[in-house]
């Protein structure tokens, strides 16, 4: 009879093992496999095509290069190597402009003819129109569609998903902005986090221990929406009046917020640590005569560092995840952060921002598969370093 | 007659099962709280009418009505043409309805002295080719631009009225929501942004426009509006497939009517 339940048990724990495992894997894989195929769309809109005139010899243009052009930052075609002439931008709104809608019928069949009449009387013309209107029309030159380009994501500056023709992924202003407000939160968060855990494991009483204990885990359990209009209405009038910026939300705003957010964990975590160093080692050092404060440094802490770190990186976590607070308080700015006073925008805040209006399976729904993805590596990154980390000192003892 | 109808909506009903006396209106968040309020009256008024309204955005109530998981899908913005020819791929047909209009006002801060903008400054600033106040009347400081997300209908719509098509500067600050914008454009000296008519409030202060090179500047109201003297307004849509209209006919007709349209006023929208 116990050998059977012996192993009903195991069985049931390999199961639900093995399928958690399998659950696991099969969510990372997903989130490849759409992050992935951001690099199979094209840089023009599917479905839409860039329509030249036949005399004009342009055959490719960058996803910057055509954004410059529609932004009519670009004026000539001579700037992205063609003939010298103006650039006339034609988008399929402007149609309207030019022909009554009898002249385009009434599902639009005439509308293909009416384009290429146009593209054949503008030499500049450069048309942003659906390829299925084109079909079959004559004397018209395409700009080759090529497939969006790792590097370009990958190393670009300029995050504009919704742009059209042309959307532009440039995810480095994201990135930046994640690790530069995490890294000034846990910049405020440790200092502080440290001290009160170091208080409240060996300084403090047990009267007000008890008291203090439950109200900063109690801060644990506010949502942090709650934190992010908190922040937007104390945090960031209280940044722009002390620094005199021009703009409050900045990552700083985000990066207190953040630390606030961080100090409850690092605090439990670093304090149930160092209580769980034996007494009897404390002992042994405050009988050689050393004192408190030498107890704490030399024997408690080097103890407990592995429980600490963890903390911290419990902390990093949170920060680097966080959503709502972050996306309230940072100003949301895709920019290239120079200073932590200015306005940034970080990648959880994106996700949660965009997904939902991104149309799904389409270019901008995959690019934010992407980020999610990046955001998996940066945090295995930091949680591979802290398993070294401790492994080595562990040793070391 | 209205026994007709019923009788009607009740055949409906038999042949298509699963769609009961029901009806479904998904998309716009913008349109979202003039369809809830409709729909409660048109509720009171047929008691055998249910409807049921959710938001979610402009695109994610087209793409349901394309998969037919929705009646009447609620837009702040017209129908892409991409999104048409995928209806009528599928042999559907879209249809527009015209429920309301709506308003853009631009707000500053309060203690800015600027009151009236054109539309090529307004350009320039939201694009960064002007960055200071004292380019456009004002004192010496830096302009910091609000702007909504990207997902929004409003933000697409303000890009094309106001920045004809061109893209945003890209150090605009972005915001969640347009409440998020009034506080923080409340609080910020140099700010400057953009809402709906409905939410405007004392805090902040809406600035006239002007679409003729500074020849006649229009404060935004509810009045200037619907006299179409305020260029930035945007036509709030419903789109239903062509098959159904009789299905959705009554109530498209409830919000047009007298007490619909002085529901649309109170809320802050310019009836059609």
């Amino acid at each position: 009879m116990k050998r059977l339940i012996d192993n009903i048990a195991r069985y049931v724990l390999t199961v639900s093992g093995f399928t958690t495992s399998v659950v696991i894997l099969l969510i990372i894989g997903f989130l490849f496999k759409e992050a992935v195929g951001l690099f199979n769309n094209p840089i023009v809109e599917d479905g839409y095509v860039l329509a030249l005139n036949k005399e004009n010899d342009v055959k490719r243009l960058s996803a910057q290069q055509i954004k410059n052009i529609f932004d009519e930052e670009i004026t000539n075609w001579k700037e992205v190597g063609g003939k010298d002439m103006p650039i006339t931008v034609f988008r399929l709104e402007d149609l309207d402009k030019h022909y009554t809608e009898a002249e385009l019928g009434a599902e639009y069949e005439y509308a293909g003819d009416k384009i290429a009449e146009q593209v054949h009387q503008t030499p500049g013309i450069v048309a942003y129109v659906p390829d299925v209107l084109m079909k079959g029309q004559k004397d018209i030159h395409y700009i080759e569609n090529q497939d969006i380009p790792v590097k370009d994501v990958l190393l670009g500056n300029e995050w504009f998903p919704t742009a059209t023709p042309s959307p532009i992924f440039g995810i480095l202003p994201l990135i930046s902005g994640t690790l530069w407000v995490s890294f000034f939160a846990i910049l405020i968060a440790l200092p502080f986090g440290l001290a009160i855990s170091i208080y409240l494991a060996e300084v403090a009483n047990e009267k007000t221990r008890k008291f203090l204990k439950p109200i900063i885990e109690l801060l644990n359990g506010i949502p942090s929406v709650v934190y992010g209009f908190f922040g937007l209405a104390v945090i960031v009038p209280f940044l722009q009046q002390t620094f005199n910026l021009p703009v409050g939300e900045s990552g700083l705003a985000g990066s207190l917020v953040l630390a606030i957010m961080a100090l409850p964990t690092i605090i439990t975590v670093g304090e149930d640590a160092m209580r769980s160093c034996p007494r009897s080692m404390r002992e042994a050092s405050l009988a050689l005569g050393a004192t408190q404060w030498q107890t704490i440094y030399k024997v408690v802490i080097p103890f407990s560092i592995s429980g600490i770190t963890s903390g911290i990186v419990l902390g990093i976590g949170r920060a680097i995840g966080e959503t709502m607070a972050v996306l309230m308080v940072t100003g949301n700015a895709a920019v290239m952060p120079h200073s932590i006073l200015e306005p940034l925008r970080t990648i959880p805040a994106t996700i949660a921002a965009e997904l939902g209006e991104a149309p799904a399976g389409g270019a901008h729904y995959q690019s934010l598969f992407l980020l999610g993805v990046i955001l998996f590596f940066i945090t295995l990154i930091i949680n591979s370093c802290v398993e070294i980390v401790s492994s080595r000192n562990k040793f070391k003892k | 007659m209205k026994k007709c109808v019923s009788f009607f909506l009740g055949a409906c009903c038999m042949c298509l099962p699963g769609i009961l006396m029901a009806q479904r209106i998904k998309g716009s968040d913008t349109v979202l709280p003039l369809t809830q309020e409709l729909s409660e009256m048109y509720m009171n008024q047929n008691p055998s009418a249910t409807v049921t309204v959710t938001g979610g955005g402009s695109g994610v109530g087209i793409s349901a009505l394309l998969d037919g998981t929705t009646d009447l899908a609620m837009a702040s913005r017209k129908i892409k043409f991409s999104e048409k020819m995928k209806m009528k791929q599928s042999k559907h047909e879209p249809c527009e309805y015209i429920v309301a209009y709506d308003a853009l006002a631009v707000i500053v801060n309060p203690q800015n002295p600027v009151k009236q903008l054109t539309r090529e400054q307004l350009e320039g600033i939201f694009r960064g080719k002007i960055t200071n106040w004292k380019e456009v009347g004002g004192e010496d400081a830096r302009i910091v631009v609000y702007s909504r997300e990207t997902s929004s209908g409003t933000y697409e719509f303000f890009k094309e009225s106001v920045l004809h098509n061109k893209n945003y500067m890209s150090s605009v600050l972005s915001m969640p929501a347009t409440g998020a914008i009034i506080q923080s454009v409340r609080q910020t000296k140099g700010a400057i942004g953009y809402v709906g008519l409905a939410y405007l409030n004392p805090y902040v202060k809406a600035i006239a426009v002007s679409y003729d090179q500074g020849k006649h500047y229009v404060y935004p109201s509810v009045e200037s509006a619907t006299r179409k003297e305020y260029p930035i307004v945007r036509p709030l849509y419903y789109y239903y497939d062509k098959q159904n209209e009789k299905n959705v006919m009554p109530f498209l007709n409830f919000t047009t009517s007298k007490e619909g349209q002085a529901k649309t006023l109170d809320l802050g929208f310019i009836p059609r």
